[in-house]
Order: structure tokens, then sequence, then C-alpha cells
């Protein structure tokens, strides 16, 4: 077991681990924050991403004790005081979503693309969201869904 | 369609945003892997590697001395309590667990319960299994051959390796409109092995209380009140009991048909909560979903049209070989072996024709399920809509003129096809004008002479499908006995807001809000009032579940019954407290009012609140209805859809620059969520037609059971899709509705193809089996003679 | 998928890292962005018992150049190569191939000297070092050494690394002007590997090839430097017809074995085309 200390959407989590526990489990499990779901064994369909120091990642590919010291934000985070950011409105707003299952990857793999691009193309968003896989909606709202989301970020 | 309700009310035609989407953007969906119980173990499966082999030996000494490791069940274990096979859907059985062979690679072959998720992936390394391989079949045509190995040594008297054969039609009549026909052409088709791949995976959580003898289980299930009686039928021996069996069927992460079976995990995970007391976790991952979940197609067709040498289309014949597998656990309605395929004649108005089905077993995993369509349509869709392509280059016609000349006729409907089909309308001229004109099809006529005359290879595909879908009437409809209705129960509380509860089970398509508006329609209650419950086998009224877009066709029909009947009572209610006869009131979304005097009138909410307080005498109180409902007919959406692609002359790669969906599938309820459906379907007709497909090697071992290989298309494959309407509502349909999730599925794949063997059909291409991959594609193109 | 059990540590220096892979002998694997080896972990197909966290050691990450060399630290990330400026500027080859890796998510965390260690042949950024000839500095608990790329990869999954040493960072020589590269990928979809790739680099000097640096990624069993095709580059004039020989012999040299992707002839022909295409690119930049 090894300890580790991982802050999760601003709160700080002490726990002893196995150190093969992927993150994702130890989110899922250990903290019982569900909204991370896992879709694969690969590394393919991102449904498990999460920010790592604001870097979406899967979280089936990482081990826990490797975020120990460090950030985590998960879609249980992206609300602030009860109010959603834009890029939940959005995905709402435009049906970016069906099943939900992969929404919360996607959600964090976009909120972390307008984060450090405010007004991407329809390019750049498809190609930012080319690592999360969606079997329900073909793309094209979750495309709109962000653009809402930049322009609402936007101030439009 | 007009709209007959406000914004505030939100019915038929508004596209309100959905319901379900607060708590799935906050992460708050509850799928079955976020269920967590006190006390509770998971299980995790041992699976074979080899495709047909006698086990000898399972030693599970070194995977109890695994820490955490409670237990290790085996098809012996349940064999004590007669739990080692099952019933199929389709009425043939199924192992659980085996206790003498294996008959597929990644087939069940023991289950290990632990204390977590890691002690059970630990044990299942430390299981060993003695196998004694056995001769493996992975050809269906082999299967057929008097040599073959005969599979299914649990059958007794079993000789060969047929399931079943099944015709439609008048084989000589056919036999002669071949002979006197101008023209005919013939193809060999195949649609390859697929699988749904939900984004979730299937798993369940069973919990069995030995005091009360209820057992909980919530588990991945497009049809929980079928799964129920399924697990009372097959369970009841041991003292599992219908009224103390609840299914809970939880949000699901996808269906598209995977969920319909009843797959071994489940049962094992029941056998388990009910050996230790606790509760049972069993999720599959990705690798065990790919491999061993039912799959889809898998059809090997030899289609022939027969032809005047004007175009006209005088006979179809379509004969098919359905490999399913060590058995057939296909979904489908019982007296329908092979799904709703004669329903090949499309959109056309053939005077002959004669379709027949082989089922077959190999050894790979089970199935014959859908695949996001109604019963086996993709397969019949695919295979006219090619043919109608291969017919227009015979014949030197251009495709959409072909299809012009052929389609049923608006005036005709309703239609009897000559497969025995009585559809319910169409316009499908209408559908293709429509797309030819929107998608400027005489300018990329134009455009292809040019880009041909430079070398380049662009096509234009078109497919003009009809789907058949909302099974379906008692009379003919069935699985495992239960007829095809589903229920729908309102009611309506003091205050004028409802509650509705459904039989069907959303996977994403929006049940909470499409349901919601339906009532709101019916009742002039806002929909944003009406909350719509499903799932849980111990609230919700019997109904067959969600799939083969069944659930607007079928439970959208019993809730507006059922709106109806509050109505209905709503009008005594107000004529009592209007003082009047009900003769003389008059409806509108959310009021009666005295006929000549509008400003006398009663709201559904005055009305409400007066049938728990002020109700007339003799009158039973409360305003509550339930209806299950057996459709008349099923419905018959239709569309047309053109593509466009390019194709890379140096790499084989195809690239879809436009796509066209004309869809018709009558009144709509949401349109927001109808283009979703389209979205969402286009992209899964995409991924068979460029991508998808189950490969196994000459052992039967799979090739591509994970998404590194087996390859779901992403955001940079997917085009983006162009919609466009019609609107032809169904006449028995009570809300003129007809079911949209599955359409673009069905319509998708022809419409590709067709635009990828017409950028080729100058060199002499006339079919291309999907999926067309680039190493396919540029085979083609080498073959003959195009190179960078 | 679960992993098996193993023992981690997360040295904070190199040489804290060397030490541990001494201590623990072949039973240690380094981990660096993870994404090969935690998928096959998952899968059980691979089991170390040691896992050495490169994650925390500092100074492992960076790029820069100095010296007539860029230099990029071991830990790079992909994403860091693909949002470089100083790389889109001066190492198209480097952009290309960092902005088709994988997929977004994965590049976050995969890192250069993981993919090059790894000497999984379908890696993309071997075959760019390949075409760069760039220089590996491998840091063991007694020296260090520089190693050049065509040493380093040694077979499949196999490179010259002791198993006491760590890949520290990757030397690039810099370009002088007229030079230019290309990296152009044949992948069935988004997040898979290349069917085939292709790595240019180009050196023009007054209308002739002063140096040329071409290899082949997923068709041999390391990634291939296309040594004929080079040569029969190198000293002439860069026309079509020298370009499509090129190609012609690089598709020669080839090694391509048949999988789900496409049979040997289909990716012998598709090194021909792509590296046709890269060859023009490279030049176009090259002489841009």
């Amino acid at each position: 077991m090894t300890s580790i200390n991982v802050t999760v959407n601003g709160t700080e989590h002490q726990a002893d681990v196995e150190p093969r526990l992927l993150l994702v489990h130890f989110i899922r499990e250990d903290l019982e924050m569900t909204g991370t779901h896992i879709g694969c064994d690969t590394t393919n369909c991102g449904a498990c991403t999460v920010l790592l120091d604001e870097a979406p990642v899967k979280s089936c590919t990482v081990f826990a004790v490797q975020a120990d010291g460090r950030q985590v934000m998960t879609v249980e985070g992206l609300a602030q005081n009860g109010n959603l950011d834009p890029i939940q409105e959005g995905f709402r707003e435009e049906h970016g979503l069906q099943c939900g299952f992969c929404t919360p990857g996607m959600l964090m793999t976009s909120y972390a693309l307008l984060e450090q691009h405010a007004d991407p193309s329809e390019g750049d968003i498809r190609k930012a969201i080319s690592g999360n896989l969606c079997r329900c909606t073909g793309y094209v709202n979750i495309v709109k869904a962000v653009q809402y989301a930049a322009q609402k970020k936007a101030g439009g | 369609m007009t709209l007959r309700t406000s914004p505030e009310i939100g019915g038929m035609g508004h596209s309100l945003k959905r319901k379900e989407d607060a708590r799935f953007i906050r992460g708050q969906g509850k799928y079955v892997d976020d269920v967590k119980l006190p006390g509770m173990l998971y299980l995790d499966i041992v699976r074979s590697p080899y495709a047909h082999a006698n086990i000898k030996s399972i030693n599970t000494e070194k995977a109890l001395a695994v820490p955490g490791v409670l237990a290790v069940i085996t098809g012996e274990t349940l064999k004590e309590y007669n739990l080692h096979w099952m019933p199929t859907l389709m009425s043939d059985t199924q192992m659980v667990l085996p206790v003498e062979k294996v008959m597929y690679v990644a087939q069940e072959v023991a289950a290990v319960v632990a204390t977590s998720r890691y002690a059970a992936a630990d044990g299942v390394e430390a299981v060993e299994v003695e196998y004694e391989p056995l001769p493996v079949v992975v050809d269906p045509f082999k299967a057929l051959e008097p040599d073959a190995p005969v599979l299914r040594t649990d059958k007794e008297g079993k000789t060969d390796n047929r399931i079943f054969h099944w015709e439609a039609g008048d084989k000589a009549a056919t036999e002669r409109a071949f002979a006197e026909a101008d023209v005919t052409v013939k193809q060999d088709i195949y649609l390859p092995r697929i699988l749904v791949a939900s984004m979730e995976t299937c798993g369940c959580v069973a919990d069995f209380n030995a005091t009360t003898g209820k057992l909980t289980i919530w588990m991945t299930s497009q049809a929980p009140h079928a799964h129920r009686t399924v697990f009372a039928l097959v369970a009841g021996h041991v003292g599992l009991s219908e009224e103390k069996i609840q299914v809970i069927a939880p949000d699901l992460g996808g269906g598209f048909g995977g969920k319909v079976p009843i797959y071994p995990g489940y049962v094992i995970a029941i056998a388990a909560t009910v050996v230790t007391g606790h509760p049972i976790k069993w999720i599959e991952d990705r690798t065990e979903n790919l491999q061993a979940d039912s799959f889809a197609r898998d059809y090997h067709m030899t289609a022939e049209i027969a032809a005047k040498k004007d175009g006209t289309m005088t006979g179809l014949r379509i004969k098919a070989l359905a490999d399913h597998g060590y058995t057939d656990a296909a979904t489908q309605p019982s007296q329908f072996p092979a799904g709703m395929f004669s329903i090949c004649t499309g959109s056309y108005d053939f005077p002959q024709a004669f379709a027949e089905v082989d089922g077959v077993y190999t050894n790979k995993p089970p199935g014959g399920i859908a695949y996001r369509c109604s019963f086996r349509v993709t397969e019949a869709v695919h295979a006219l809509e090619r043919m109608v392509d291969i017919l227009a280059d015979e014949l030197s016609m251009d495709p959409a003129e072909l299809r012009l000349k052929n389609f049923i006729k608006p005036e005709a409907f309703p239609y009897r096809s000559i497969l025995g089909w009585e559809y319910d309308s169409g316009n499908y001229e209408g559908a293709l004008k429509l797309a030819l004109e929107t998608i400027g099809y005489d300018d990329l006529l134009k455009e292809q002479v040019e880009k041909r005359a430079r070398g380049e290879l662009m096509g234009i595909g078109i497919c003009s499908f009809t789907e058949v879908v909302g099974a379906g009437p008692s009379k003919h409809f069935d699985i495992l006995g239960l007829k095809m209705f589903d229920g729908a129960e309102i009611r309506v509380h003091p205050t004028g807001k409802a509650t509705a509860r459904f039989g069907t089970k959303s996977q994403g398509q929006g049940h909470e809000t499409t349901y919601a508006q339906i009532i709101a329609e019916e009742l002039g209650i806002p929909a944003e009032h009406i909350l719509v419950e499903e799932g849980d086998t111990d609230t919700a009224p019997y109904g067959l579940g969600t799939y083969a877009s069944r659930s607007t066709p079928v439970a959208g029909a019993a809730a507006a019954i059922a709106s109806r009947k509050i109505r209905d009572k709503a009008r005594k209610i107000a004529a009592h407290l209007l003082d009047t006869n009900e003769d003389d009131l008059e409806w509108e979304p959310g009021k009666f009012s005295v006929k000549g005097s509008p400003t006398l009138s009663k709201t559904i909410q005055e009305i409400a609140f007066a049938a728990y307080t002020n109700f007339p005498e003799g009158m039973e109180p409360g305003l509550e209805a339930v209806s299950y409902y057996d459709p008349p007919n099923l419905t018959f959406p239709f569309g047309s859809y053109i593509c466009v692609v390019d194709i890379d002359k140096g790499t084989g790669e195809v690239k879809i620059r436009r796509f066209l969906a004309v869809d018709d599938c009558g009144n709509i309820i949401n349109p927001m969520i109808v283009e979703g459906q389209i979205h969402g379907g286009l992209t899964m007709g995409l991924a068979p037609a460029l991508f998808e497909e189950l490969v196994y090697d000459e052992n039967g071992t799979p090739l591509n059971g994970n998404f590194m290989d087996y390859l779901l298309p992403t955001a940079m494959e997917t085009p983006k899709w162009e919609t466009a309407k019609t609107t032809t509502p169904s006449p028995h349909h009570p809300l003129g509705a007809k079911g949209v999730g599955e359409s673009a599925t069905v319509g998708a794949p022809p419409a590709i193809v067709n635009a990828v063997v017409d950028a080729l059909s100058h060199l002499g291409v006339r079919h291309i089996d999907i999926p067309m991959t680039p190493d396919k594609v540029w085979a083609l193109l080498r073959e003959h003679g195009v190179t960078e | 998928m679960i992993p098996g059990m193993f023992d981690y540590f997360a040295p904070s220096t190199l040489e804290e890292a060397t030490r541990l892979l001494e201590q623990h002998g072949p039973d240690a694997k380094l981990l660096a962005g993870g994404h090969s080896l935690i998928p096959l972990m998952k899968l059980r197909l691979a089991a170390p018992r040691v896992l050495v966290d490169l994650n925390g050691v500092a100074g492992l990450a960076g790029i820069e150049e100095r010296d007539g060399h860029l230099r990029i630290g071991a830990m790079t990330r992909h994403a860091q190569l693909e949002a470089s400026e100083l790389i889109s500027d001066r190492y198209p080859l480097i952009a290309d191939a960092a902005a088709v890796i994988a997929d977004p998510l994965v590049r976050n965390r995969g890192t250069i000297g993981g993919s090059l260690a790894h000497a999984d042949p379908a890696g993309d950024l071997a075959s760019v070092m390949t075409a760069l000839r760039a220089e590996l500095v491998v840091v063991g608990p007694r020296r260090e050494r520089t190693i050049p790329i065509d040493d380093f990869l040694v077979g499949l999954f196999t490179t010259a690394l002791e198993p006491n040493e760590v890949l520290s960072e990757v030397r690039v020589p810099s370009p002088n002007g007229g030079s230019g590269g290309a990296y152009v990928k044949l992948e069935r979809k988004v997040g898979d590997f290349a069917t085939v790739a292709i790595a240019v680099q180009l050196t023009v000097r007054d209308g002739t090839c002063d140096e040329a640096g071409i290899a082949l990624t997923s068709v041999g069993p390391t990634n291939l430097r296309a040594r004929q095709a080079e040569d029969s580059l190198r000293g002439g004039s860069l026309d079509e017809q020298s370009l499509r020989a090129a190609a012609d012999l690089a598709a020669q040299e080839a090694q391509p074995a048949a999988d789900l992707r496409g049979s040997e002839e289909y990716k012998r022909d598709m090194v021909r085309v792509l590296t046709l295409r890269a060859l023009r690119r490279a030049l176009e930049r090259a002489t841009r």
C-alpha cells in the first residue's frame, strides 16, 4: 500500500492504495464519484477522461499513485456554486448527448480545449475530441455544443 | 406539422431540451456500475481460449488461495441446481457455464467471486483449465457440408449444423418472372459480423435476500419485464418467484440491441448472490463485450433482380446463409427466424419475389441480434439497394431515375407487398426528389464527368429505403410467447402534475422528454410537470421493451391512449364542474370550455384537483389510466439518402464529402431529438460501411476483439451530416408517428457503398462488400490499372 | 481489465532512478507516459514486478535549441512537441508527426522517450528520429553515453538500452538553410497505429540534394531506414523522376507483413505512395 494525497475538484483526499490501482477506480470506487466512466481496456474510448493538472488524460491509463500531490478535476467539478459551466449548458442546449455515457469525458476534453483555445474552429473541435468515442450522437451536435460554450464564454 | 400546444406546454413538435440531461451533464447519471451495495462482492469470468474443446478439468485450488477470492463457480456448481443451460430468446439453448465442452473463444468457463474487482481478476488468472481441442467450424458454408462435425452434440438426434430454413414468396412464380425477364442481374453480397459496442458494456448487480426471497437485479436491460419473466421461468425451480424478482434497468449507456439478450454473466451473478448471500457485481470489460456478446448481421446473400428493358423491375430473389454462432441467440419475434427479411422488396412495386434464409451453427459467439435496426431489415435493404444500382448499371440508367420508375406510388398506400407486408403510408418519390434537389444532384453529375476526365475518382450514391418497425401486432409478434405490446400508466396528481410509467427503457433516446411531450400534447399538462419513469419492473406496467424502433410506435401510442382515457374522465368532471353536458364541451390542450362560451372553462389542473376533491356522485375518485397497446400494424418509416465520396487513388481511402439524409418518420414528437437520432444512426451506418467487422482466424480466434482494432469512428472520420425531412403520418398510429431511431443505420450503408462503387463504375466495378477498407479499395484500383 | 501487482517507486532524480534499476534488475520497468505499458499490463501481457516512475524526475522534460542541436528531454510529452513554436518553425517533420500520434488525450501523457524506448516499429517518433539522424543520450549508474538512433533501435521492442539505463535526451542536429521534412501517415482512424507512415528530411543546396533521411513506420521489425532510397537522392537533383525512383526503392526496402490493415502488397505500395508524397512535401518546405 502506498499513501497518496490527491486534490480532486479542489478537495484534498488522503488514501492508502495499491500501486496498481488505476486512477479511474480510485475516483469511482474509493472517492465514490461515479461521473467518470469506463468504456474500454485499451486507452481508446476516452469515457474516463479527467483533467490531471489541467491536461485532459484517460484516467484508466494512469495509476492513482501517479496523481499523488497533484490536481484532478472530474465532471463533478465543472459546475461552480451550483452554476453550470458553459460547456455543460452547451451540451444540453445543442443536444450534444444522448445516452450520457461518453458525456463526462467529452465535457472534460471540451472544457480543456476552451481553456486553451477560446475560439476553436470546427476542425479544431473535431480534432480535440478525436480521443473520445461517442456511439450515439454522430458528433455533429457535440461540435455545436462546444461552439455554443465558446460563444457563451466570449460573452456572446 | 402545425403545433397544437404552446411552448409552455411543450407538446408534439417542440424541440424541448431534454429532461434527462440535467443529471448527465453533471455526472449524476446512474449506470449499473455506479450501483454499490453494502457487502457487495465482485464477479469475474474465466473464458475459453479455444473455439471448440472438451473441458478435461478445472482446477480452482490456486484461485481460491488468492487473497480476497471467496468462491469459484463452475458448470458443475450450476448443474446441481439445473442452471447450467438456459433458453435463448429464440427458444434455442445456451450454456450458462459448460460442463462438457466449450463452443467458441471467450465462452464463459468459470466465474470467480471476490471481495474486489482486483482480487477477482487475480483469481481469474489463477484458475487452471485443461482443454482437449476439437475440430473447429468457422465457415458457415463448410458447416453445412456433409462431412462437417456436428457441433450441437447436446441435441439428441441432431445430425447436421442447420438451425432453420425459412422462406417467403412464390418460388415458381418468381422463377417464371426471371425466365421471362429481358434483363437479370445477380450479385453475392456479404454483410459481415459486427457488434453494437455501446459505450457502456453489459453488467449487473444481483442482490438476493434469503429472508424475504426477493431478488433485485440492476442490469443493462433494454427489456426489463421480459427479462424478469425469463428469470422466473428459468429459475422458478430453485425458488425464484416472479413477484419477488425486481429487475431495474438504471441509466443505460447505449443499447442498440446489444442489451436485449440475456447473457450468461447475468445468470451466474444471480446464482452467485443466491449461493453467497452477498450482492454480486458483474461488469464485463470491453474485450469481453467484443469477443462474447451477441453480434449482428453475418448474412451471406445472393441477390437477383429481373427487369424489363425499360427498367421496370419484375422479380426479386434473395438466398441467404445466416451464421448464428454456436446457438441461435437472435432476439427476433418467435415466428420470424430470419426477422423481417421479407421486407426485402423495399420501396419498389415488385410483382414477384422469393426469399429464403438458412441458419447455421458455427464455433463463434452466439447471436443474430440487431445493430440499431429492426430485425434483419438492414440486411434486406442492403441487398436490394445494391441490386437496384447494379441493375441501373446494367441498363445504363441513372439510379435515381430507375428508383423513381419503380417506386410504390403515393396513391397505392396502404400497400400490400408481394411478400405480405401491409405498408401503412409512404411517399417515396417525394423523399427522393427532395434529396436530389437539396443536394444538387445534376450539378454533382456534371462535376463527376469533369473529374473523371481529369482522372479523379468521385462517386454519388443513393439509397431509398423502407423500414418496418414497431413490432408488433399480437397476432404475429411474440418473444418466447410474450406478445409484443407495450404499456403506459399515467397518474395525474391533485395539483395537476403527472407521473407516467412505461414498460420500455430509454438507452439515450430521451424517453423522459418525448413521452412527457406526448402526454402534454394529449392533456395540456406542461411537459416539465410530467415525470416519466421506466425500467423498474416493480413499478412499471408490463411491456416488451425498447429495441427495433418500437418505443414511439408502441409505447408512445400507449401513452396517447392512456392520456385519452384520462381526458375522457376529465371531460365528465369538467361537465360536472361547469354544470353542463359533456357534449357541450370542447377541448383545447389544457382545458375544456363550453361551446360558444369560451370564458366558461376548466383547466386540466382544476379538473385534476376536482378528481380528488369534488368529483361527481357515483364516479370513482382519482385521475389515472393504464393502456396496453397492441398495435394494429407495423409502421413503415422511409427515406432517401445521397452520399458523395472522393477516393484517394494512391491509398484507396474513401472520404465522404457530403451526406444528405431525407427522412420521413411521420409526425414528429421532438424535432431536435429526431435529428439527433438520425445523426447517430448515420454514424452507426458509416461504421460498418467503412470500418467495423469482427474477424476470426481459421481457429475461430477473434483477431480484433478490442477497441484498438475494432474501429469505431471518431469525430475525424465522421462527416458533417446534413438532414431534411418529409412528413407522411402513419394512418393507424394515434399520433401519426412512426419511429426513427434506426432508419439511418439501415439506409446509410448502401448509400455509401453505392457512392464508392459509382466512383469506380467506369472501371467496371459493380460491387464491394463492406467494410470498404482502404486496402480493399486499393486492390480494386490496382486490378483495374489505376494508380498514383 | 486489471493490471497485476507490482512495487512502485517514484524517484526524483535520474541517479535515484538508475540506482533502482540496478537494484531490481530485469524485474523493473520504467514508467514514462505509460500509454503503451499500462494497457499491456491491464491485458496482462506485461507483468513487471517493479515500476520506476520517471514522471517525478526533475529536468527530464523540455525543448531547447543549443550548440547546434535541438535537445528534447525524454519525458517531454507529445502534446508539448505539438505545441512548440520552435518545433513547428524549424522542425516540421517532428511537428507533423507529433500531431498524428495516437489521439490528443494520449499525446498529453505519451513521451518521446517512452515512445523511442518502447521500440514498437509502429511508433511514429522512431521513424522521425531516424530520418533526422538523431542521437540519444542514455544515462546509467556509472556513465552517460550517446547512441545514434540507428544503433539504438535493435529490433522488435528491443533497444540498445541496458537494463540499468535511462534514456534522458534526444538530440537532433539543427537544420541549416535549405532543409525541410515531412511525416505522412496512413491510419485507419484517429488513434490507430500507422498502416504505413513515412518520415522524410531533405537538405537541398544549390538545387542538389545534400542529405536525405527517409524512414519507414510499421513495415518491419523496427522502424526502417530506407538506405538505398536515401543514397539514390544524395548528390542528385530532386526532380520528380528522382523522387519517384526513391519512392520505388523505399518500397523495395520495406519488409511489410500482412495484417488487418492490409496485405503485404498493399503496404509495400503504400510505402511507395506515401514516400513520394512525403518527399514532395519535404522538398517544398526545403525550398520555400
